[in-house]
């Protein structure tokens, strides 16, 4: 790499509210529009692609993936390379495509989450969430303070362990491999509350329109603050085996560079966007649940880089912890669903006894509730950026259309972009460093 | 683009949108859904509009995506508003006043072809591939309108109503010899 930065010490956490003005957009912000490869349509006669360019330069086209251990799922990046130089790039997705928001379509409202939850499975409750969160507001519920607080303490564990899945694969993408151990083990202790709470370690489906699907279970607050207290020291330990260790910094820092004005052309959310010194998280700019209750630090980058996107994952655990903290404090008693017959199943005592109990059980899991004729977006802020659902409704129990805007499927278009002019090695930190989770962006 | 497209700057004029005669946003209707923003330029319109509102802040193009409405012709639209089978959905977002606003265009079916807005929010270049590939909506300007999600030989666009979910038909045993 020709671009160096000064050894930079771990991004500081800003917390202003300041947000940017004079940002730009359009193609002009790239630096280089043409650093997307793309191949012409060939002829239909013609069977096969030659490997190499026929102008008789030494350039070469090769795919790295979709089988291939360090694109995190079945990610394919077809590379233009002079050398070892990446000329030009461009991620092939479809390969996990498998029609969920087709399958949304024909689901209940009801059913919805247990779909939406498999699209990002490192983080699913952000995609329940979100999803609820749209059906709610074409139905005008309210949820109770519980169930909201609930669901805020379920999405910040789920952040943690997300995070913390993404030091271990991208220390294990550049060769830390111990990293590779200890996240996954931290990764575990936070799935393992999630499933004793859920009964799932994954794909939980556990934030439901109307609340929560259960409450929380009994010495809740005890396996959260382990973790709480667990979590900090470990951390100090990544940061020990990591951060201040000249062979990561080599690897990581002025690798992958991408500007302010380039993530917002393309659309970029996230840590990508925060690493360019924006400060944008939803969390704080477009409050939902009750994020305005809590206090925590958008944290920002300065360079743009790899290192700069791994000191944000890294120190958002921090805060995520600092706001696990303050909801465990805040939890209040209450009802974890909202009590509208119409809406949430019945008790299950109350089938026993009352007909009419037993009556709107049935109707909620044959024929699910009906939603109002509308159409909504609701934006929420996943570990990987803005997760958003666009729903609409034509008034039966079924959604019309629900699209999920997924981050990773937008930030991948940063991908070609961040590798263009860098080494074929650096492509793999810079793959991993846009933290694609593949289930999303093929949805 | 075309003749009843406001230039940039006499649209500055009539911004505000809270009037009693029927609401506007740079002379495009304007109605709200759920306390949203949500503007339905014609497709004359459309590309006009994404130019101006990207000029006035919204410079970030977080989502686009098409919707098929061939089982809802009567959805409820703005006067002047001529509904049409598919709808394409972009949603803009404004960092500094943190602000989105929703643009839905009408695209009829026999001619679904809208311009790509690609030049002034590159990050849409994968989302109206997708577009494409899921309804058939042809983008004019697209740097490199193919399938995305689907292969390359797919016939179809699975998310258009007319789509059947795909079944697997339920193969019985061998309707038995003897017996």
């Amino acid at each position: 790499m020709t671009q160096t930065v000064e050894t930079h010490v771990p991004v500081p956490a800003v917390d202003s509210s300041v947000g940017p003005v004079s940002l730009t957009g359009g193609v002009e912000a790239l630096r280089d529009p043409a650093a997307v490869l793309r191949i012409p349509h060939l002829p239909e006669d013609v069977d096969e692609v030659p490997l190499r360019n026929p102008d008789g330069d030494d350039t070469m086209i090769i795919n790295m993936g979709p089988q291939h251990p360090s694109t995190h799922g079945v990610l394919r990046v077809m590379m233009e390379l002079k050398g070892e130089t990446v000329l030009r790039s461009k991620p092939v997705i479809g390969y996990l495509h498998t029609g969920m928001e087709k399958t949304g379509e024909d689901l209940t409202y009801l059913q919805g989450p247990t779909n939406t939850t498999r699209m990002d499975y490192v983080s699913p409750m952000f995609n329940e969430l979100v999803f609820s969160l749209a059906t709610e507001k074409l139905l005008d519920l309210e949820v109770p303070e519980r169930a909201t607080w609930i669901r805020m303490l379920m999405c910040e564990l789920n952040r943690m362990s997300s995070q913390v899945l993404w030091l271990a694969t991208n220390g294990m993408d550049l060769g830390a491999v111990s990293m590779m151990i200890y996240g996954f083990r931290e990764r575990e202790s936070i799935l393992a509350f999630f499933e004793k709470t859920t009964g799932l370690r994954m794909n939980h489906n556990y934030i439901r329109p109307g609340g929560v699907a259960v409450d929380l279970p009994a010495g809740w607050r005890d396996d959260v603050l382990r973790i709480c207290d667990v979590f900090p020291g470990r951390l100090d330990e990544y940061e020990t085996l990591l951060t201040g260790q000249p062979i990561w910094q080599e690897r990581t820092q002025g690798v992958g560079i991408i500007t302010a004005d380039e993530c917002v052309a393309l659309g970029v959310t996230g840590p990508i966007l925060r690493s360019t010194g924006v400060e944008w998280d939803l969390r704080r700019d477009a409050p939902y649940l009750f994020y305005d209750k809590v206090d925590f630090n958008v944290v920002v980058g300065t360079y743009g880089d790899t290192f700069d996107r791994y000191a944000i994952r890294l120190n958002e655990i921090r805060e995520s912890i600092n706001i696990v903290r303050q909801i465990v404090d805040k939890m209040p008693p209450g009802d974890y669903r909202a009590q509208d017959k119409k809406v949430t199943p019945p008790p299950r005592g109350r089938i026993d006894e009352s007909m009419e109990a037993l009556i709107h059980h049935f109707k909620i899991f044959t024929e699910g509730f009906k939603v109002p004729e509308g159409e909504v977006y609701v934006a929420i802020e996943s570990p990987r950026g803005e997760l958003g659902c666009y729903m609409v409704s034509d008034g039966s129990s079924k959604p019309y259309r629900m699209h999920i805007r997924g981050p990773s499927f937008v930030n991948l278009q940063a991908l070609a972009h961040m590798i263009r002019g860098g080494l074929l090695a650096d492509a793999v930190a810079i793959i991993s460093t846009v933290d694609p989770i593949m289930g999303e962006v093929d949805r | 683009m075309a003749p009843d497209a406001p230039a940039g700057t006499e649209a500055e004029a009539e911004a505000e949108p809270e009037a009693p005669p029927p609401p506007t946003l740079h002379g495009v209707p304007l109605s709200e859904s759920r306390g949203q923003d949500v503007a339905h330029p014609d497709r004359s319109q459309y590309f006009e509009l994404i130019r101006t509102l990207k000029d006035e802040g919204f410079v970030m193009c977080v989502d686009l995506c098409g919707v098929d409405h061939l089982l809802k012709p009567n959805r409820p639209l703005p006067d002047g508003v001529t509904a049409e089978r598919f709808e394409v959905v972009v949603n803009l977002l404004s960092l500094a006043e943190r602000r989105r606003v929703r643009v839905r265009v009408q695209v009829p079916e026999g001619d679904a072809r809208v311009p790509s807005i690609y030049q002034f929010h590159p990050g849409t270049e994968a989302m109206e591939r997708e577009t494409y590939d899921m309804f058939g909506i042809l983008f004019d300007g697209h740097p490199d309108l193919s399938r995305i999600l689907m292969p390359d030989d797919w016939e179809g666009h699975p998310l258009r109503k007319d789509y059947g979910i795909g079944r697997i038909p339920v193969q019985f045993k061998h309707p038995g010899g003897d017996r």
